[in-house]
């Protein structure tokens, strides 16, 4: 059956703010289920309070409805919209879900005469209902772990009684793994009973005997109105059961299931995606198999929508799961399909790698000071990475060196842990850095079985990591002029990065890049085609790795490179890496229009980057994607590969951003402000006195490298004080002392952290207003874009603060200053592209706070209140196409626009959640307002007294 | 454990194309075949044990292989059935509890030259765009041009008969003797799975070599006849289409797999022909043409059955096509209890997506 004709106009509901457990991927999915609607002339209307979204963009749906995800707004939107014929609620995660749900419970989509399509109302009823599941798994003979519902507290303690420890305590209706906990000790359960009871919004939870070790996998499924079902990714966690999947190493295809248990497997997941109900779309399926002779496959859970998992599976494999799963929606068939890859075969396929895909997640635990850092149950990382190699080991490599966290990959960097007992007790309560530590204690001699009794990590794994370390200690025994071809290219096909090779033959990094010149060892770049090179591929989706050579008949012998330089004139932008607090999607939002608009002017478009849950690595965005780390080594030999005219490095984020030296320094130009200027804006000194030649005033400052010196200053500045360390992301070490002894130990403290760091130290102006202004520099003109007042006073970090655009009680005078500083300091840094500033003000004087020459976290906010598209006229500004004159600036916006800062404290326990100086948010959400007499204003404005009164 | 430093190997095309890697473990020597590519993600043992993979130079797309060691319930025959094996990363360390040894000793056991370490992406898109050819695999790195007269000598796929290669010498039984029904096989190459799906269906199975007559297959007195998968090209196996049309004269119920129904069609008059490199790998789509559906099937072929004279045969119905490129993926006969398949429904490895088949064999010998 072709699609059904009588679906003519589709909402789609978003996942609103990014929180841990629910973020950019919703964003990718959302895209593209709204662009494959309008493939077939349907009408789309979307819903989502997230201003940052590339799916929120005018041009993505005919109708778009940037608020609050309510029934009240879904009613407001059925209403001016009586054309509505259904609703499509599985892009936007459980927010989605539950909202779908909850309007279904009200018979909003009954009275307006609304069909839910992609999914029916009885299957997530089905999925998210532990005990309705259960028995319907039961009854379909597919296995589970032994398990039982409680609803009360003394019903939790009989089934405790009865299971034995340990359990699994698991909240029913939530969201990433919250309220779930693994009790080992009878002592803990009551506490961590009442927690989970607590935090579910039907106040039930369920228990499980836990299945300690048992190896931990999922699939992701398609499945059309013709009960067609295919798999499209097989995905294997690194880290066994115990581990939330999205706190878990990842890793696709499989690695070590046979056929015989992983066809048993697939059999299950198609058998329980039937059973679930009747629906057209996608579908995540997790199980669990014991790590014994018998390989006992029990399911976990099943759900019916796009997830991570399938935006990972999407990038993984190349298969566009949102796209097709939107086309299935609609009624189409699998087989009237086409394999959007090859645009020759038959989407009803499953795709097969050629090469292995490692996701590495993303944590932020600094941000939040006092919460358990042990990974459990309970998913707390805020972003990830995806590696991809032609092995494994290159693969995990890739991921790690893509993590943005110093490390230059595994082992070889001289940042090794060599504390036996820390090692001991970071695997067996897994950290974060797990990852690294494994390769510590390998390297420490602990022995591998050991390694394995601890984590439960298989010993395929395990082994390859020993391989891994075997390879290091053997390159050790070699200087830069000894190695030969050969162990040097095996280094590079494990993933090992120069520096580290440096750091084993004792050289530097320039020099094995020579070697490796002088010896022919390259990347070269392969495509990921879901077919293992089955059938020719279409589509530009490249990563790089080392290969063996292969010679022609006529002699000609080289490693075969699969990404074919154009003499098109280039242009690459620099993603922003995982998403993390303080760099979230906001970049991927700044980066995709970058490429788009880059392409408006005539450009052949690159985009590298490495988070998988992002919109700029979507295959169809640029012309070219480079699924690599932001990392030196591979950004330099793409940049080689390609010649491009320049690279944007000022809408990555600091990612991007902290790149941009290096790359000057080898040649490279930078496309828009120049590095100098950058790094002017950076350097507070410099800065201050470009302040000070232009009478801007700024707030008393100076610079401390020890204590001593920070006690100093102190005298001259006068307490309150602001202290925060140079060159780094959202805030982070920042913080305001007003004694001393806060002054001392804060400084020691980030010194310890930061060996060497510059700490500046600025008098706090207490009870100032802060605000913020966004603007476009040609060199020439400055237009400002937009200029926002926080509701909160100074000293709570911008990116926690509530940002009002317009500002709502600044006097002309104050807007005139703010007007006239942000056009001076553009200009005064040579600014071409973006730039964002903020200010304090006091008595009516407007200070310099810091200047950003860059994206800025509001930019996208900015364009979506006012409902232009200012990263696409800035990229024209970078590259010369334009001048900011050419634009004809329209902003349209009634009343006010209200940035919200959206926070995941719920996801840990016992951490400080007082706002200040550091960022804590994780998402966002914008909300408009007719006027000040708006209730959500006046509540928002109250809560400034309360921290004004501190 | 110490750092472990292997041997070159190389692979090298008849057309002169040479690709580089390693040798797989300390075996010396060269291995000549046809050289293939099979793009399942698991299943390696079973693959390699496939008779319908005699003479062939099996590349494995797949980025690791041997991760989970081998098993010695996981085969489709005695022994390794591929000439040689090329991969990307060999996992000389395995990990599988339910594993009786490692892929190493495995391939040590049957003889088996492997090669290591070789850009395999590049290889398959080679053969991909100039298709399937002869080649070697050696570690004589040296002698190029030794190993080119040698390859020369290799006889070519197209017209090659191997099923009497792989046939069983004698015949034997499968499955339990008081069964319902009986079947004969014809072994051209049987995989032991299939043995399996039909014992398992209430049947007792008299497997008969590539040679037999029907009066050999009659005497057993079946309820039912089957044609084996296999290796080679189906034209030159003149005995057992011959057969096929004993079977089909009388209008006994049959049922043949790959080989086997390639042998069907020419029984029927219509052709087969060597393809550009064939179908081989676990996700293979095809559309039941009956019901409508899809399937994901296991597939292994380089011969394939003509699509018009199929269509415009009066008696035959393409009851399957492949999704991919069209090509015939099952085949019916309107007026006789015969039918059969391009592909394996029996999996090992692969999808049991069309294990509906053999039910339709059964429900055939009850008609």
């Amino acid at each position: 059956m072709p699609k059904n004709s009588q679906l003519k106009s589709i909402l789609i509901i978003g996942s609103g703010p990014i929180v841990i457990g629910q973020a950019c991927e919703f964003d990718y999915s959302g895209t593209q289920a709204l662009r494959s609607l309008k493939e077939d002339g349907i009408e789309t209307i979307l819903i989502n309070s997230n201003p940052a979204t590339i799916m929120t963009d005018p041009a993505m749906a005919d109708h778009v409805y940037l608020l609050p995800l309510t029934t009240k707004s879904i009613i407001k939107i059925l209403k001016e919209h009586p054309q509505i014929d259904a609703v499509l609620p599985t892009m936007g995660g459980q927010t989605a879900l539950n909202l779908c749900i909850e309007a279904d419970e009200k018979g909003i989509w009954k009275d307006f005469n609304v069909a839910i399509i992609g999914v029916d109302i009885d299957a997530i009823n089905i999925t998210e209902d532990r005990e309705k599941f259960r028995e319907l798994m039961l009854k379909i003979g597919i296995p589970m772990a032994p398990q039982a519902t409680a609803t009360s507290y003394l019903k939790g303690k009989e089934i405790a009684q009865e299971f034995g420890f340990p359990l699994i305590i698991r909240a029913s209706f939530t969201l990433g793994g919250a309220g779930a906990s693994f009790v080992h000790r009878e002592e803990d359960f009551d506490e961590l009973l009442t927690r989970g009871l607590e935090v579910s919004p039907i106040h039930e939870v369920m228990i499980d005997k836990a299945l300690i070790g048992w190896k931990e996998y999922e699939l992701e499924l398609l499945r059309d109105s013709n009960d067609n079902v295919v798999i499209i990714c097989s995905i294997e966690n690194m880290d066994p059961i115990g581990i939330h999947t999205g706190d878990s190493i990842t890793v696709a295809p499989a690695m070590t299931l046979s056929d015989r248990t992983y066809q048993k497997m697939r059999d299950m997941a198609i058998h329980m995606m039937r059973s679930i109900g009747d629906f057209a779309g996608g579908c995540n399926v997790q199980f669990a198999v014991s790590p014994d002779e018998k390989e006992d496959i029990i399911a976990i859970e099943i759900n019916p929508r796009v997830s991570r998992s399938s935006a990972l599976a999407s990038k993984a494999t190349g298969y566009p799961i949102a796209k097709i799963a939107a086309k299935l929606a609609l009624g189409y068939h699998l087989d009237e399909l086409q394999n959007q890859i090859t645009k020759s075969t038959s989407a009803l396929f499953e795709p097969t790698l050629d090469y292995v895909i490692v996701k590495i997640p993303r944590w932020n635990f600094d941000k939040f000071e006092g919460s358990d850092r042990t990974l459990g149950l309970q998913m707390k990382s805020v972003g990830e990475v995806m590696g991809i190699g032609r092995s494994f080991q290159e693969a995990l490599h890739k991921a790690t060196q893509s993590l943005e966290i110093k490390r230059n990959g595994l082992g070889a960097d001289g940042k090794e842990n060599k504390d036996y007992n820390q090692i001991i007790e970071k695997l067996t309560n897994a950290s974060w850095d797990r990852v690294f530590i494994i390769y510590d204690a390998i390297a420490m001699g602990i022995p591998l079985s050991r390694i394995h009794e601890i984590t439960k990590i298989d010993m395929w794994f395990l082994k390859q990591y020993e391989e891994l370390f075997l390879l290091q200690k053997e390159i050790s025994t070699y200087k830069i002029d000894t190695i030969q071809k050969d162990l040097l290219l095996e280094a590079k096909q494990k993933g090992y990065g120069d520096r580290q090779i440096a750091h084993m033959l004792g050289c530097l990094e320039s020099q094995v890049y020579n070697k490796r010149e002088e010896f022919g060892v390259n990347r070269v770049y392969k495509l990921v085609d879901t077919c293992a090179a089955e059938f020719k591929a279409q589509t530009p989706y490249y990563y790089s790795t080392f290969e063996s050579d292969m010679e022609t008949a006529d002699g000609k012998r080289y490693a075969d490179n699969e990404s074919v330089v154009t003499d098109k004139k280039k242009v690459i932008v620099l993603g922003s890496g995982p998403n993390r607090i303080g760099q979230g999607i906001e970049f991927d939002y700044c980066c995709v229009h970058g490429v788009l608009a880059a392409a408006e002017c005539g450009y052949e478009t690159i985009m590298i980057n490495c988070n998988p849950e992002t919109v700029s690595t979507d295959f169809d965005i640029a012309d070219k994607l480079y699924f690599e780390p932001v990392f030196w080594e591979h950004i330099y030999d793409i940049i080689k590969h390609e010649k491009p005219e320049g690279v944007i490095v000022q809408l990555g984020g600091q990612t991007a951003l902290k790149l941009a030296e290096k790359l000057t320094k080898y040649g490279v130009k930078i496309i828009g402000t120049s590095f100098e200027s950058l790094d002017l804006a950076e350097d507070r000194g410099h800065f201050s006195n470009l302040l000070k030649e232009n009478n801007i005033p700024y707030p008393q400052f100076d610079i401390a490298t020890t204590a001593d010196e920070a006690s100093a200053i102190a005298d001259v500045l006068d307490f309150p004080i602001l202290v925060r360390p140079s060159y780094v992301l959202g805030g982070q070490g920042m913080k305001i002392v007003i004694n001393k002894q806060d002054l001392e130990k804060h400084v020691v403290d980030l010194l310890s952290q930061m060996p060497g760091n510059q700490l500046l130290l600025d008098h706090y102006l207490e009870g100032a207003i802060e605000a913020e202004a966004d603007a476009i520099c040609d060199g020439e003109d400055v237009y400002i874009i937009g200029i926002m007042e926080h509701i909160e006073p100074c000293g709570i970090h911008s990116g926690d603060s509530n940002a009002m655009l317009p500002p709502f009680n600044l006097g002309d005078l104050v807007m005139q200053q703010i007007k006239d500083h942000t056009k001076k300091i553009a200009l005064a840094l040579n600014t071409v592209g973006l730039i964002n500033i903020q200010f304090a003000i006091k008595d009516d004087l407007v200070y310099i706070i810091e200047a950003n020459p860059r994206a800025s976290r509001t930019v996208p906010f900015i364009a979506k209140a006012y409902g232009e598209p200012y990263v696409n006229y800035a990229t024209k500004v970078m590259l010369g196409d334009k001048k900011v004159k050419d634009f004809n600036f329209n902003p349209q916006l009634q009343g006010y626009a209200i940035k919200q800062p959206v926070f995941s404290f719920d996801k840990f326990h016992n951490v400080n959640k007082k706002l200040g100086p550091e960022m804590k948010s994780t998402g966002e959400s914008i909300l408009f307002i007719d006027s000040l007499k708006d209730d959500e204003f006046y509540e928002l404005y109250s809560r400034r007294k309360m921290y004004l009164n501190k | 454990m110490k750092y472990q430093k292997r041997q070159k190997a190389i692979i090298l095309l008849a057309d002169g194309t040479i690709f580089y890697g390693k040798a797989v473990g300390n075996k010396q020597g060269s291995a000549f075949g046809e050289v293939c590519f099979n793009t399942g993600m698991t299943g390696y043992q079973e693959i390699f044990t496939d008779p319908s993979y005699y003479g062939q130079l099996m590349v494995t797309t797949n980025a690791h292989i041997g991760n989970y060691g081998v098993n010695d319930e996981e085969i489709e025959s005695d022994s390794i059935k591929i000439a040689g094996l090329i991969c990307k990363n060999f996992s000389y360390e395995y990990s599988r509890i339910d594993s009786d040894g490692s892929l190493e000793s495995f391939l040590d056991k049957n003889n088996l030259l492997a090669i290591s370490d070789v850009d395999t992406r590049a290889l398959v898109s080679y053969i991909r765009d100039n298709g399937a050819m002869n080649a070697v695999i050696s570690t004589e790195v040296d002698n190029i041009e030794g190993l080119k007269k040698q390859l020369a000598d290799v006889p070519d796929m197209n017209g090659l008969e191997l099923a009497s290669k792989v046939s069983t010498k004698e015949p034997y039984y499968f499955g339990n003797e008081n069964a319902t029904y009986k079947v004969a096989a014809l072994d051209i190459g049987i995989k032991k799975n299939i043995l399996r799906n039909i014992a398992k269906r209430d049947a007792y199975i008299k497997v008969f070599p590539y040679n037999a007559k029907f009066e050999d297959l009659e005497a057993f007195k079946p309820d039912g006849y089957f044609l084996s998968n296999g290796p080679g090209d189906p034209e030159p196996l003149v005995e057992a289409q011959t057969l096929a049309k004993e079977i089909i004269k009388r209008d006994l119920p049959l049922f043949g797999i790959c080989l086997g129904h390639q042998i069907i069609a020419l029984a029927n008059g219509v052709s087969t022909y060597k393809m550009h490199n064939g179908h081989r790998g676990i996700n293979h789509p095809v559309k039941n043409l009956r019901t409508g559906k899809g399937e994901i099937t296991s597939q292994n072929h380089g011969f394939a059955v003509n699509r018009e004279e199929a269509e415009a045969h009066p008696d035959l119905e393409v009851t399957h096509v492949h999704l991919n490129d069209h090509t015939v993926a099952g085949l019916a006969m309107k007026s006789k209890n015969c039918f059969s398949v391009q592909y394996h429904p029996e999996a090992s490895p692969g999808p049991h997506d069309a294990s509906y088949l053999f039910d339709q064999f059964i429900e055939n010998i009850k008609k």
